[in-house]
Formats: C-alpha cells, structure tokens, sequence
C-alpha cells in the first residue's frame, strides 16, 4: 500500500461549543473515487474546509500526501467550493489565465476542450451566466489540474441532469490511479455506480466508511437505501 | 464505440455492481454484441459507456477472465475467448439460471408444471401465428 492521499488523526473541529466535527480518524489512499455523505450538517463541508486549510483543526491534524495544509499540500489538492468565487467581471478564458497562472498542474487544453463540450462560450463575462453555467466553468476549472486529491464539494447540486451525466463523465475520464476524488453530495442515486467506497458522516462523527461493493454483497442493499435507514429521520 | 450502446446498462439495488457488470458484458457476448474473438473496448471505455467507476469494470472483466470468457492479449488489450465451448457453457449457464427463474415466478402464481409446459406450447403456436 503507498502512501495515504488524505489522513486524519483525532481530527476535531469546534465553532464555540458547538462539534462540527469530532475526533476523525480516517485515511484515504490513492486511485479511488469516495463518496462523503451524510445529512445536512453533519460536518461534510467542515472536513472538505479543514483539508483544503480553510480552517484549521481545534484538535488533531490532518495531512495530504504527508503534508499539513500549506503551500504544498495546496499544489495537490484541487477544490471545488460549494459557492463559485470567480470575480464576475472575469471572462471564461480569463479565469481559465487565472487558474494557469496560479496553478503549475493546470492543464489548458484540458479545459478548453471540456468547455467547448459543455457549450459554454469562453468570451462571456462569468456575470452573463447563468448560475448552473458558472458552476460548469468552477467544475471544469478544477477538474482539469493534475492534481492527487480532487475535493469536490456538492459537484451536480445545481446543474441539469444532462451536464450531470457529463460531469460525472468527466470524473470518470479524468480518474488516474495517483489520485483520489472525494465528492460530498446527498444525490446518492446518482452518484452510487462511480463510488468506489463511501463515508458516512453524522454528527460530526464516522458512522462508517466502507467500499460499494462489500456493502452490496454483505447487506444486499444500495447506498442510497443503507442511507435512508441508518439516516431515518 | 461499436455495440456497445446496444447493451441497457441499468443497475438494480440488490447486487454488487461489479456483477451487474460482468453479466451484462456475459449478455453481450452471448447476444453477438461482441463477437467471438473480437477485441473489447478497454476498461476506461467500459467505464464512460457504462458509467461506472473503472475499479468495478476492471473487477468484472478479471472475473469473466478467470472462468475464460475474455482473454488478455499483451500489450493490446482484452479479447472474447475463440473457444465456442466456452461460449456454449455461458450460454446454457444462463439458459438455466432464466429458466429456473421462470419457474419460480409462474409457481408463484400458482401454476403446475403440466400447465406451464401446455401454456408454452400455446405461447408457441400463437408466436407462429403472429408471424405469418
């Protein structure tokens, strides 16, 4: 086995009182692609933000690749935020600059040729799109680095059922064995056939982590079934 | 890609997927989508086609590899065996496997296997019919 792509050790993170998430202990290794699911607010977004160094752990640590967030687990970790945050005075082909400039594994034709598939015209400013169009450009943008570790926060929230069929294409497409895709989503059903494992999430805490398949085999269910009962409001 | 649109790649809740896949990829060489000793499309091919991680593809094929079914040919890829026997004993396999199946269900109904056999006849000569 090498080395894990994303560790964490009694990773714990508190606003005030309150446990965003407690005590994680989980490590990921490379060329698969995981699923991070659990209800609202359980602490999905927390582990995304607390492994891209967005905030920082209150208890235990976490490592990409080894490295604490820093400048070098930055340089291979490629993430996709819930919200998009290119400045919308920017036109596509000058956020496309922006992520080359930025990033030493971005990869151009990679992006161009997605978003001529996607229809989506380079010259437009990101403000004359539409909000399911930015989070394509966000997508593509993040998917066409080279990265080890692709976060991908709720990817096909907000996009139509055809672009989430490409999308998740493009995940396919672009999957290498180096590297790990960790997509957060309650949009089981739609994510379930690409899963490689999944972790379930609640509370803050590790209800399981476990691969698709064994799941299938021991419980002869889905995961978007195992889902609905271990989640049963 | 040819033929493979041709296979219906739905998956149900109640099975690894890897199985799924590896009895649909059965189905196709069965039904003359892929031929005897034709090359297949690769794992990654598999996977966008399909839609499927292409850890799970990669598990299917090395499955339907170990009984015979595919062969790996270096460097070039994954080939269906030239072995008709081999094809003969998938295709009375599953000839078996939906035969028992049916069984099942019409007993469920309630029906014994004397008025199955005279319902198939039935079914057989109305099916004769329909062609002429």
């Amino acid at each position: 086995m090498s080395e894990a792509i994303l560790e964490c050790k009694g990773l714990s993170k508190y606003f005030g009182q309150f446990p965003a998430l407690h005590d994680m202990n989980i490590s990921l290794p490379a060329g698969k692609i995981i699923g991070l699911l659990g209800p609202n607010g359980s602490g999905k977004t927390t582990l995304i933000k607390l492994a891209c160094g967005l905030l920082t752990p209150t208890e235990g640590e976490i490592t990409i690749c080894g490295f604490k967030p820093g400048i070098e687990s930055k340089a291979r970790v490629s993430y996709l935020p819930e919200r998009t945050y290119l400045p919308d005075w920017m036109t596509v082909i000058e956020c496309m600059e922006y992520f080359e400039d930025f990033y030493a594994d971005f990869d151009m034709e990679r992006a161009t040729s997605m978003l001529q598939s996607l229809q989506i015209p380079t010259k437009a400013r990101m403000k004359t799109l539409s909000k399911g169009t930015k989070e394509k450009v966000q997508l593509v943008l993040v998917m066409s680095r080279r990265a080890r570790l692709y976060l991908l926060d709720e990817p096909i929230g907000g996009v139509d059922p055809a672009a989430r069929d490409y999308i998740l294409g493009t995940i396919l497409k672009n999957y290498c064995e180096d590297s790990t895709v960790l997509i957060s989503t309650h949009l089981i059903g739609d994510v379930e056939k690409i899963l490689d494992e999944f972790i379930f999430i609640q509370n803050g805490q590790l209800v399981s982590y476990a691969s698709t398949d064994s799941l299938r085999e021991d419980l002869g269910k889905s995961i978007d079934q195992y889902f609905r009962e271990v989640f049963r409001c | 890609m040819k033929g493979s649109d041709d296979l219906a790649w739905e998956f149900s809740n109640d099975k690894p997927i890897f199985v799924q896949v590896s009895d649909q990829i059965v189905s196709g060489i069965l039904t003359g989508t892929f031929k005897m000793g034709e090359k297949l499309p690769s794992v990654r091919e598999f996977a966008i086609i399909a839609a499927v991680n292409p850890n799970t593809v990669q598990r299917a094929l090395s499955e339907l590899e170990s009984v015979g079914l595919i062969e790996t040919q270096r460097n070039t890829g994954k080939y269906v065996t030239q072995e008709g026997s081999i094809i003969e004993m998938a295709r009375k396999k599953r000839g078996e496997l939906l035969a028992c199946e049916f069984l099942k269900s019409m007993a469920a109904l309630g029906y014994t296997n004397e008025q199955i056999i005279s319902l198939l006849e039935e079914a057989e000569k109305g099916e004769a019919k329909g062609d002429e």
